[in-house]
């Protein structure tokens, strides 16, 4: 080709591709009318679905297109697309999409951003529309709570469950303590996390969290546990500078320093923990049954090594979970037709997420308590008995867990989270880096910060 | 008159003009491509960058106005003033520590009589692993217990050292890793400049008897002058946009002792949600690197004249 060809060819490509970029193609469209149910149920409508499992996963992918074509023939004015991607959502391109018009109808979050995405106007109120899900009535009212705002509703949940503590069974068992009596207070966790340490070079008795904001959000998880607050009830000031903030970190300190039982390595974050329960040298940290989950399909950990108690001396948990909310731009029968899916997909016993025979048949985990959305109603029975049946995991490992919560509150999370958890990030790697750390110093300086963050947003 | 007889001789025809067009035409066209990629990978996020940091907004409505509102947040910030002593602090080390080695290392280089190539290939070879790769090598190079530095430190009886756990060698452990994945081509580019000075002129200095210390002062630093200057003025550039090694290393920690700007800017704007106060951040840095890509043209364009 000619330089000159070339370059009128390269220019052009250019244009045309920074036309693309340019485009503004909005939410997913497929004839469905902006006017909502004035067009009746029987207007064709598609919905794009984030969070389909990849390709990579070809077993709970192979289970999502079996669903779709059992929804999709159920209602058939439906076309339902899923999005996949892993992890299924990344704050870096979720802004992105937002802004590029490119976000799923039906999108999915953690719980962590649930607040704030609500905060910034960037979900839509689906209040309206909430009698196209019976199901709802089932969903306990705690969990619902993280997704609304004041009486309006933007979410719905897909899996929930409180903070307990992640623990290795074959650790305890090499170190002389029983796998089946986890430690049920701070003062056995030290206890346990000295012997597991004691095993050897490069054992861990305890890990935990410091950086990143992970450190701040472990915080709140303890302090919830203790009892403590983060903010005060009308939240516009700080509350975490108490006598159970002071036993969080002094707690931390003492299995740090005094009983070296921590390990040398710290400001450690969410992945960094996932690698090292999964290598069989950590001991003990603070998660829920997803930890366990996650360990056995990515870090190379076994299900039948591992057991979650209930968080030690806990009445109240900070709750965590993931599930969906809907574009702002989505049309009325879109979110409609979303709840419909939801509802299928996630909330209905047996079927979807539900259906462990199938899971159990396609040689998936079953038997994890991993999530909890009904609490006692009947779905919720329902759920667990099915869950039992065809259980393939050891149920046992996690009853400690199950036991333990059932009288647990849910506790959300608190303004300005983010903000807060990295203020508190610094106070969690101070006592874990440094063995002079002041503690009343650290929680009256984050105290300062925070009372700031809360003033300027209130 | 004269004036507009000379512009009227001047005045091209247009069967002149399109034969202009047509013969760089090609010019015209490698132009048009650099321009779009420059205006829309570069110019339109610097204009959007701009606004959005006068602004409010969540990407779905319209943006509001807050005039300087996201600059007061950001200043009143407690990590603000750390941020910024931070990054002076890391970009003052990155001078003394990765601006020097890779120097050296070039004269090194250059004095070599034998596997020069092999050794230039060794140096280059860091610039050719992706960042994260590299960041995430010495993240296991730095573990207080395992990692190899403390191993090689206790090998030789010498006490062992904290590295990113603690506050006073954080920060000088990041700018270790930043100076190592950007040695190779430092030293290639001083290495190229070095390999342009006349030979004649370390000759008549061997014959006045000059040492390689003395040689390297008279005569190879006044023969790269410029580009030493040039180099140092856009490693300023470079490192005070320091991200990936505190984000990957460090999460800013411990105790905010590696939050830099562009990492708190990253916490507003992806952590925060608040894009606004991640725009004013930015444009508040854009303006310090502005000085010294001024003072960069500034020192290139005397040296043309």
């Amino acid at each position: 080709m000619k330089p000159r060809n070339l370059a009128i060819l390269l220019s052009a490509g250019l244009a045309f591709a920074a036309a693309g970029c340019g485009s503004d193609s909005g939410s997913t469209q497929s004839g469905a009318s902006p006017s909502g149910s004035a067009a009746g149920a029987a207007a064709p409508v598609t919905i794009s679905v984030g969070c389909q499992p990849p390709k990579s996963n070809p077993k709970e992918r192979a289970q999502w297109d079996a669903d779709v074509a059992e929804f999709q023939k159920a209602n058939p004015t439906v076309t339902v697309k899923g999005n996949d991607a892993f992890p299924c959502i990344v704050p870096e391109t979720f802004q992105a999409k937002l802004a590029g018009g490119d976000m799923d109808d039906v999108f999915y979050v953690y719980y962590t951003d649930v607040r704030k995405i609500i905060q910034a106007g960037q979900a839509a109120d689906i209040s309206p529309y909430l009698s196209e899900v019976p199901a709802l009535a089932n969903i306990r009212p705690d969990v619902m709570s993280v997704f609304k705002d004041g009486e309006k509703v933007y979410g719905l949940p897909r899996t929930n469950y409180s903070t307990g503590l992640v623990y290795n069974r074959k650790l305890f068992t090499q170190a002389g303590l029983d796998p089946d009596a986890p430690p049920k207070t701070w003062a056995e966790v030290q206890e346990a996390a000295k012997k597991i340490a004691g095993l050897g070079a490069g054992y861990v008795g305890f890990g935990e969290y410091s950086a990143g904001n992970t450190g701040g959000w472990h915080f709140t998880s303890s302090l919830y546990g203790r009892g403590g607050e983060v903010v005060s009830p009308d939240g516009k000031t700080a509350a975490f500078n108490s006598p159970q903030g002071k036993a969080v970190l002094e707690n931390l300190k003492t299995m740090r320093w005094t009983n070296d039982s921590m390990g040398t390595k710290q400001l450690l974050r969410w992945e960094d923990l996932m690698r090292m329960m999964g290598s069989g040298k950590l001991g003990m940290m603070i998660g829920a049954p997803d930890v366990v989950k996650e360990v056995n399909n990515t870090f190379k950990g076994k299900f039948e090594d591992y057991g979650v108690a209930g968080l030690p001396e806990a009445t109240a948990s900070l709750s965590g979970g993931d599930g969906y909310m809907f574009n702002p731009k989505a049309t009325p029968d879109q979110i409609k037709a979303g709840l419909k899916w939801l509802e299928f997909k996630f909330l209905t016993p047996g079927k979807g997420q539900f259906n462990y025979e199938r899971a159990k048949n396609d040689g998936l985990p079953v038997g994890l308590p991993d999530t909890d959305l009904f609490g006692s109603t009947e779905p919720g029975a329902k759920v667990q008995e099915l869950r039992k049946q065809f259980a393939t995991v050891p149920v046992e490992h996690f009853q400690p867990y199950v036991d333990a919560n059932a009288n647990v509150q849910f506790k959300l999370e608190p303004p300005k989270a983010q903000e807060i958890y990295a203020i508190l990030d610094t106070a969690m790697s101070a006592v874990l880096t440094r063995q002079d750390a002041n503690v009343d110093q650290l929680l009256a300086d984050a105290e300062k910060k925070a009372n700031n963050v809360l003033a300027r947003s209130s | 008159m004269t004036t507009m007889t000379a512009r009227g001789s001047r005045r091209r025809t247009p069967g002149a003009v399109r034969r202009g067009l047509r013969r760089n035409l090609t010019a015209y066209g490698f132009l048009c491509g650099a321009l779009i990629c420059f205006g829309f990978f570069s110019w339109y996020p610097m204009v959007r960058e701009f606004l959005l940091s006068f602004q409010k907004t969540n990407f779905v409505g319209p943006p509001e106005w807050v005039g300087l509102q996201n600059f007061q947040t950001v200043i009143e910030d407690s990590a603000f003033a750390q941020a910024w002593i931070n990054t002076a602090a890391f970009t003052g080390l990155a001078l003394v520590i990765g601006y020097a080695i890779p120097f050296v290392v070039a004269i090194v280089l250059n004095e070599l009589r034998h596997a020069k190539g092999y050794l230039r290939f060794v140096v280059y070879l860091p610039v050719m692993l992706p960042p994260a790769v590299a960041v995430l090598l010495f993240k296991w190079f730095y573990d207080p217990g395992p990692g190899l530095f403390n191993q090689i430190l206790s090998t030789v009886n010498l006490p062992t050292l904290s590295w990113l756990d603690s506050t006073s060698t954080a920060l000088i452990s990041l700018v270790l890793v930043s100076t190592w994945m950007n040695l190779g081509t430092g030293t290639l580019i001083y290495l190229a400049a070095l390999q342009s000075i006349p030979s004649e002129l370390y000759e008549a200095a061997e014959l006045d008897g000059a040492s390689l210390l003395r040689r390297v002062w008279h005569v190879t630093i006044p023969q790269t002058k410029l580009i030493l200057l040039v180099m140092l003025l856009l490693q300023i550039v470079a490192t005070m946009q320091v991200f990936i090694e505190p984000y990957l290393l460090t999460g800013g920690g411990p105790e905010d002792a590696t939050v830099t700007v562009v990492y708190l800017m990253y916490q507003y704007a992806f952590s925060f949600g608040n894009f606004g106060g991640g725009g004013a951040l930015g444009l508040m840095l854009m303006i310090v690197l502005m000085v010294f890509s001024a003072i960069y043209l500034r020192v290139s364009r005397d040296n043309q004249t």
